[in-house]
């Protein structure tokens, strides 16, 4: 029964494809993957943006929307009604386009930020048996075509001809470029560790039990929680979310790459930026938290997707949080937070990993604690030590008013 | 020769063709972007994953970036956009293009690679890849690493003393 309800998609994927004769059954196929990823994410982004603002709202001290719901009835759904209304009102909105805005550029833009982002939910495994391509080189093709973005952001800068979104698209591209690597580096310790760049197959590695209940994940050892953290923090700067939102600073640069866009290319831009960061988020759970896996073995009874919608879902909230609790960075702290900070630790954490792969084999004291201790102390020990340098090159705060 | 060749092909060349003839310079760039994409998709089609994707990675991920970057940075860009793309030389460079091509297409037919039976198409997966990598072109790839570090130092040293200078 389980596994029927676990595996449910795919029968009915299977179910549906043999309806078509055998000429077009690979077009079928393909297009019965692409419409679940079409219509599921941007889906959860509605969702994602009701809950962001009711969730800032109750941080704030405020209700947030809980008036739309299903409309010509009093059925008020919590307020879960708003993102359609606004979805409707985004399309119905005037198109302005500047007029020396670079006609074609401007356009394309928006385009050029979705389609990579949602070519990237191809190779993200969302449950047992589900992923719409099984790439022997994933994580290389994931990494490929989230890099499109930022070629996107150059050109809805340069194209509006304006000085602020020329600025946003440069702060952009600068913080891209610069967390990117940590972000990949960060990400390299997983693929050492499961020998293979295929995502299922990362997975796969993570399964079974420490103990009888303790799931094998990643983030379960030394190397893992490191690199699970700053994966999170490359993470977050690469998809522009507070505390990392420098380039759509409303406060400095009105909106950023996207200040000229407005109607339904701006909806375009904050749907990317949704898209993104849960595709980064997904990618996330897949290599740090076992992906669809459950994290306890009496837990199992419930379906593999919906465990990886669970994890996504906790992201999703951990954002929210962190964007309603944390002030934004200034550019000079954000770049030397991300070359002489997290670039070194992630460079350790390869280190760390490389000792705990191979001290499987050593005569560690204390056993597997022992090569816990040992690891655990290989990235603690250097990030107490870059901690403290990295301190002393912020000047110390000056107290003029306040006493 | 399927028709998906066909199309990559052609965005191939239309990209670089849009990349010699387009005014303005930031347009030049966008569509060698294209171009490169394209030859990422060629590079897809023939089996060599890791090719395609890395092509992608480096090309549109990063130079790109860099080539947009340094259009933006050089303020004259907008004047070198106005200087017409049809000049004097246009005849005379058509002229070499063409020789060069007869040149290089005769050799080509005379060659003795086009007789040879064709060989099965060689299957490099990603993971035979990095071990030969990592095993038998270690050196290259060591060398080749000490090169890339030695540049980075020396670019770093040359922005240092500018902004001593200052």
């Amino acid at each position: 029964m389980a596994d029927a309800v676990d595996q449910i998609f795919v029968t009915l994927k299977h179910w549906l494809v043999g309806f078509f004769p055998e000429a077009l059954q690979p077009v079928v196929s393909a297009l019965l993957s692409i419409i679940p990823i079409l219509s599921v994410f941007p889906f959860l982004f509605g969702i994602a943006t009701v809950l962001e603002r009711k969730g800032l709202g109750r941080i704030q001290n405020r209700y947030g929307p809980n008036r739309v719901g299903i409309p010509l009835t009093n059925i008020r759904l919590c307020g879960f009604g708003q993102f359609v209304a606004d979805g409707l009102k985004i399309l119905t909105k005037e198109d302005v386009v500047p007029r020396s805005a670079d006609k074609l550029v401007h356009f394309l833009a928006p385009v050029m930020l979705v389609v990579p982002i949602l070519l990237a939910y191809a190779v993200l495994p969302v449950g047992r048996n589900m992923v719409p391509v099984d790439l022997d080189a994933g994580i290389l093709f994931f990494f490929a075509v989230g890099s499109a973005t930022e070629l996107a952001v150059f050109m809805a800068g340069w194209s509006s001809h304006n000085k602020y979104s020329l600025l946003g698209a440069m702060r952009a591209i600068a913080q891209m470029i610069s967390y990117e690597l940590p972000l990949v580096v960060s990400s390299v310790t997983v693929v050492m560790m499961a020998g293979t760049l295929s995502l299922p197959q990362i997975v796969a590695a993570q399964s079974g039990w420490l103990w009888g209940w303790l799931p094998a994940w990643n983030v379960f050892t030394p190397w893992g929680c490191t690199g699970f953290i700053l994966f999170v923090i490359a993470a977050i700067a690469e998809s522009n979310r507070t505390p990392f939102d420098l380039p759509e600073a409303e406060s400095e640069i009105i909106a950023g790459y996207f200040t000229e866009y407005s109607g339904f290319k701006f909806a375009l831009f904050f749907l990317g930026e949704y898209l993104g960061m849960f595709a980064v988020s997904g990618l996330a759970i897949t290599l740090f938290l076992g992906g669809w896996q459950a994290p306890l073995p009496w837990l199992t009874f419930i379906p593999s997707w919906a465990w990886f919608f669970l994890k996504l879902f906790g992201f999703i909230a951990f954002y929210i949080w962190l964007r309603g609790t944390l002030p934004r960075l200034r550019t000079d702290q954000l770049m030397n937070f991300a070359w002489k900070f997290l670039l070194p630790m992630t460079l350790i954490n390869i280190v760390a990993a490389a000792v705990w792969f191979y001290s499987r084999h050593w005569a560690v004291p204390g056993g597997l604690a022992g090569r816990w201790i040992l690891c655990a102390a290989l990235v603690a020990v250097p990030y107490l030590l870059f901690g403290r340098a990295f301190e002393r090159t912020v000047p110390k705060r000056v107290y003029r008013y306040a006493t | 020769m399927s028709l998906v060749f066909f199309i990559l092909a052609a965005v191939t060349l239309a990209g670089a063709a849009g990349a010699m003839s387009l005014r303005r310079p930031v347009h030049c760039a966008l569509s060698l972007v294209l171009s490169l994409v394209g030859l990422a998709g060629l590079f897809l089609r023939l089996g060599a994953q890791f090719v395609g994707f890395a092509q992608v990675l480096v090309y549109v991920g990063a130079v790109a970036i860099l080539v947009v970057f340094a259009i933006l940075l050089t303020n004259n860009a907008e004047i070198i956009g106005r200087s017409s793309t049809v000049s004097s030389g246009w005849l005379a460079g058509l002229g070499i293009a063409v020789a060069v091509f007869v040149s290089l297409a005769a050799a080509m037919a005379r060659s003795s690679a086009l007789n040879r039976p064709a060989s099965p198409p060689p299957t490099a997966s990603v993971r035979d890849l990095g071990t030969r990598l990592m095993g038998e072109y270690i050196l290259p790839l060591e060398v080749l690493g000490l090169l890339l570090t030695a540049t980075m130092i020396g670019a770093v040293v040359i922005a240092l003393h500018e902004r001593r200078a200052k």
